[in-house]
């Protein structure tokens, strides 16, 4: 199949590749742009392990062609710390032990931001709602809650970086 | 106060930080020059013979580089040595829907997998076997001819203490059917590999020359190793395994597949690197999860409830291949014995073969089903007594430091503590009273091993190994053999190595899981890592310490037993003020011995366990207890069934990361939820019913109950700094817990999962017009009814004993 150029906005950066036009936008990520954070479980849209941000939206990657992005953000979890700065929230899933085997978490992060952005003292039950898409199966949710609590908590920036002694 | 400075303190993984920001390199996130795409071609049918493969259509196809069948790999394979009963790909029969049969390496994976549709297989369709008393009955048709009788494929019988004289002191007797529904691991991360075959000579030798890497996604990297030496004919001094992180794993990695030594002969014949990586519905294939069991249980007790006699049967769907099946049919008898006093104690129990994908060992391994039977029989006998069922737990636990009718050694034991903390936790005693009709509180203990006390392969070498590097600069590289599945072995690396020399966990390196850098550890199953390679790290450190406590002692002027070393200080425990940095002392310590490095290696204690036939399976160093309390709500019109709340408390001996072993608690009480309630490995006429996420349910976060962890910490002597294990036994006391709870809130037994809203609407009398209440949904023998259900057992005895004299 012939491959088409793209342009693609992606943690702030634009990147051109040539890629399949059946090709996903997960696929796309991976393995034209190395950006192998972005994860696959399943590329039906079952388990939201590719979640990425669209404009700030979680969408399900492997559900989504490049071409329909036009030049809208992309966020990955490469793009959520700013240079050396985490997230808070990557900072509250260290705390809170959020992450077991981190497969679920690129995707999980995503979407939990999306929620904090627009809504930044969320309840339990709309944690739950909000990642309800993501799958995990290593932690139970709990400590996911208590991690994106945490990180509501702090708001804004973490200032200071809880592993410094 | 505790005198450690790094365990049991709620420290961060040392690799959460590569989990969060993307950069932790998965099996799949791997790219290499060159690189082929694999994918393997299925089985279509549950039993048939292979008459012919024709892979020209594919080869012929632009951009496929290499086929390889079956043939090319006949050598058996599999993770017991003693039952190795399967071919790489498959060779003459195939014995399930979604056996590998075929592997094609192209350019591109939309290439690899046009390819598999152009490989013509020509199969002979043979009678399929699905059901457990098929397999027990149906001498004509045999799935793999090895099996003696019908399709079985392993039988035992133990017997301990006086059976006949403890049912004649019983006042009370109860015999009851359950069965445990099959189910999946379903890790996030799918099953991948990544292999590459790199030249080391002119060609010609044996593997042309050439060594072997494969990243993969394994729990048992050493396992593996000696498996792809056999299948591939390739020295294992040429192989290297690299366990790479694994997206969860809960047992469903812990076998030798297909795809992998397909990746590598691919890698080999091409030498091109390639990748396979199976898609969402080749996991459901892949498999080797929980069996499906049938279980009879006869319990005699007084009438204060002491138990005087348990007979235990189990009835194994193993699945198309034998996987650990041999362990896994022991383990359903072997661990009835160490949560309460049973003075006589016979286990008869077979797993036979079925055309399913292969049973193995899931999260508890062989223990879950058999637990969640017992403890629901309990329940029962509690209520026949009118005990309350903590209270009557309580009464009748194994003491501490004993050993039980079927010889195992027990430590610690603190499921008294753990009961305690549930009903303490949950208020028990008063919701038992109050609750009304629709709502109900169950409960339930259980144990689980720290790892298992023999290897998988006999040999007397160590079960795990550690080499520890101290670098001038101060660094610390820890190399260990162990995977890292998500349950945080390299933190625990980390944290056990920075605790015994003194510094912090990121000041250490951690190489974990390669077979070439790496001493061997045995695997990432049974719970096992902790106890064995937190032991072994330790012992390594404790001799590098020996020495920078030595060269310290000298230029300190202070007693070398009076040295302690904490915050990257060696320091004088009388006197804190005397002291030198760790790289000061290990800067002393090179000049002095040399290059610093030193391992630790660990077996498990002997005389653990008895010395009878299958006494090999059950003993450990420490068994960690647990117990669960479940709190739920079933709606009485609709059958709905909301699991509100479940409190673990969980003796995990020290708890080394609080948070980490509360996350295990939490994990497995979530997974043990959605065994209760929902999940369901079920086939219809072969195929599997539900091979995708959104038809095999796993619990969502708006699914999934509150869940509370309570650690209990009984210090075991065996254990690194006391350690046991937290990643198993948690789940096993959640399923009966919910059974019980149900039973509190409808008055209905359910011997049976998973406990749906149909099953609940049909206990109500609701599931349609006509139906009446029940008290009980489950079976009432090995056939549901139909003949005797003994029968099948009295044959097997029979079988057993003529073979036994004849020897």
């Amino acid at each position: 199949m012939t491959k088409v150029m793209l342009t693609l906005r992606v943690n702030g950066e634009a990147h051109t590749v040539a890629a399949e036009p059946h090709h996903t936008l997960l696929e796309v990520l991976r393995e034209e742009l190395a950006l192998t954070g972005t994860k696959h479980g399943c590329e039906l849209g079952e388990c939201g392990a590719c979640t990425v941000l669209l404009g700030g939206v979680p969408v399900l990657s492997c559900l989504t062609l490049p071409l329909q992005v036009g030049d809208a953000e992309i966020l990955t979890v490469e793009g959520m710390a700013e240079g050396t700065q985490l997230h808070p929230l990557q900072t509250a899933f260290a705390e809170e032990g959020a992450a077991q085997c981190g497969y679920c978490t690129p995707g999980m992060l995503l979407s939990a931001k999306a929620l904090l952005d627009a809504n930044a003292r969320p309840t339990r039950g709309e944690i739950a709602q909000a990642i309800s898409g993501n799958l995990c199966r290593c932690t139970g949710y709990t400590a996911i809650y208590e991690a994106i609590e945490n990180a509501a908590a702090k708001g804004g920036r973490d200032e200071v970086p809880a592993m410094k002694r | 106060m505790s005198d450690l400075s790094i365990l049991g303190r709620r420290l961060p993984k040392v690799n959460a930080w590569a989990h969060l920001t993307g950069t932790a390199r998965y099996a799949d996130d791997i790219d290499l020059p060159r690189m082929l795409y694999g994918r393997l071609l299925r089985s279509t049918r549950p039993h048939a013979r292979i008459v012919k493969i024709d892979e020209s259509r594919a080869l012929a196809l632009p951009g496929v580089v290499a086929v390889v069948t079956g043939a090319d790999m006949p050598e058996k394979m599999g993770i017991m040595p003693s039952t190795q009963d399967e071919t790489a790909l498959a060779v003459d029969k195939v014995r399930y829907v979604g056996e590998p049969v075929a592997a094609v390496a192209a350019l591109d994976e939309d290439t690899a997998y046009e390819a598999l549709s152009l490989i013509d297989v020509t199969y002979e369709d043979l009678e399929p076997i699905f059901t457990i008393e098929e397999a027990l009955t149906r001498d004509d048709v045999k799935i793999h001819e090895t099996s003696k009788r019908a399709n079985v494929f392993k039988e035992v019988h133990l017997s301990f203490g006086d059976l006949e004289a403890g049912f004649a002191r019983a006042d009370h007797v109860r015999e009851d059917w359950f069965f445990f529904e099959g189910n999946t691991h379903a890790p996030i991360e799918s099953h991948a590999c990544v292999a590459s075959f790199e030249p080391v000579g002119p060609g010609g030798g044996p593997g042309g020359d050439g060594k072997l890497t494969l990243w993969t996604s394994t729990q048992v990297p050493h396992y593996l190793h000696r498996e792809l030496e056999k299948v591939l004919g390739l020295p294992r001094s040429r192989i290297r395994v690299i366990a790479t992180p694994n997206g969860g794993a809960f047992g469903g990695k812990s076998d030798p597949f297909g795809h992998e030594f397909s990746a590598a002969l691919l890698a080999m014949r091409t030498k091109r690197p390639v990748k396979i990586t199976l898609d969402r519905e080749e996991v459901f294939y892949a498999h080797r999860g929980r069996h499906p069991v049938k279980m009879r249980i006869k319990t005699g007790v007084t009438t204060s409830g002491e138990i005087t006699a348990v007979e235990f049967q189990s009835y194994l769907d193993g699945g198309a291949y034998a996987s650990y099946g041999i362990a896994t049919t022991y383990y359903t008898g072997a661990l009835l014995t160490v949560t309460y006093r049973v003075p006589a104690y016979r286990f008869d129990g077979v797993r036979v073969y079925t055309n399913k994908p292969p049973c193995g060992p899931k999260r508890g391994h062989g223990t879950t089903q058999p637990r969640y039977a017992f403890e629901c029989q309990l329940d029962k006998i509690a209520a026949d007594l009118g005990l309350d069922p903590i209270e009557y737990r309580l009464r009748i636990l194994q003491p501490a430091n004993t050993r039980t009718v079927n010889d195992l050694r027990v430590t610690t034991m603190g499921l008294g503590e753990c009961l305690a903390a549930v009903r303490n936790a949950t208020g028990w005693t008063r919701k038992r009273e109050e609750l009304p009709r629709g709502r109900g509180i169950g409960v339930a203990g259980s144990a689980y091993i720290s790892g298992a006390g023999l290897p998988i392969y006999w040999n007397e070498m160590p079960h795990s190994g550690a080499e520890i590097r101290i670098d001038r600069g101060g660094g610390v590289t820890v190399m260990c053999g162990t995977s890292e599945i998500g349950q945080g072995s390299d933190n625990m690396l980390a944290a056990v190595t920075a605790e015994t020399l003194g510094i912090y966990p990121e000041d250490v390196h951690v190489v974990s899981g390669d077979t070439s850098l790496a001493p061997v550890d045995l695997g990432s199953y049974s719970s096992r890592v902790t106890m064995m390679a937190g032991n072994a790290t330790k012992s390594a450190g404790l001799r590098l310490r020996a020495q920078l406590f030595e060269v310290a002692s000298a230029r300190l002027g202070v007693p070398a037993e009076r040295l302690a070393a904490a915050y990257r200080r060696i320091y004088d425990q009388k006197d804190p003020e005397k002291a030198m940095t760790f790289v000061e002392a290990a800067n002393l310590a090179e000049a002095k011995y040399g290059t610093l490095v030193a391992a630790g290696s660990y077996t498990p204690p002997a005389g653990i366990g008895g010395s009878y036939k299958g006494a090999g399976v059950g003993p450990t160093p420490a068994y960690s207890y647990q117990a669960a309390v479940a709190e739920v709500t079933v709606d009485l019109e609709t059958g709905q069934l909301t699991v509100d709340k479940i409190t673990t408390a969980h003796d995990c001996g020290r708890a080394l990361n609080p948070t980490n072993a509360e996350g295990q608690v939490e994990g497995s009480a979530y997974m043990g939820y959605g065994e209760a309630v929902v999940e369901e490995q079920i086939f219809r006429g072969g195929l599997h019913k539900k091979p995708s996420l959104l038809d095999y349910k796993l619990p969502t976060s708006l699914d999934t109950p509150a869940l509370q962890a309570i650690l209990v910490e009984t210090m075991d002597s065996e254990g690194p700094y006391g350690a046991k294990e937290a990643g198993e036994g948690p789940l096993n006391p959640v399923i009966p817990a919910i059974a019980n709870a149900v039973f509190d809130a409808i008055g209905v037994r359910f011997d049976e999962t998973p406990i749906t809203t149909e099953k609940i609407l049909d206990a109500l009398g609701k599931r349609d017009n006509r139906g009446l209440p029940k008290d009980r949904i489950g079976p009432t023998g090995l056939s549901d009814g139909k003949g005797d259900p003994k029968r099948a057992m009295r044959r097997l005895h029979a079988s057993t004993d003529a073979r036994e004299k004849r020897r």
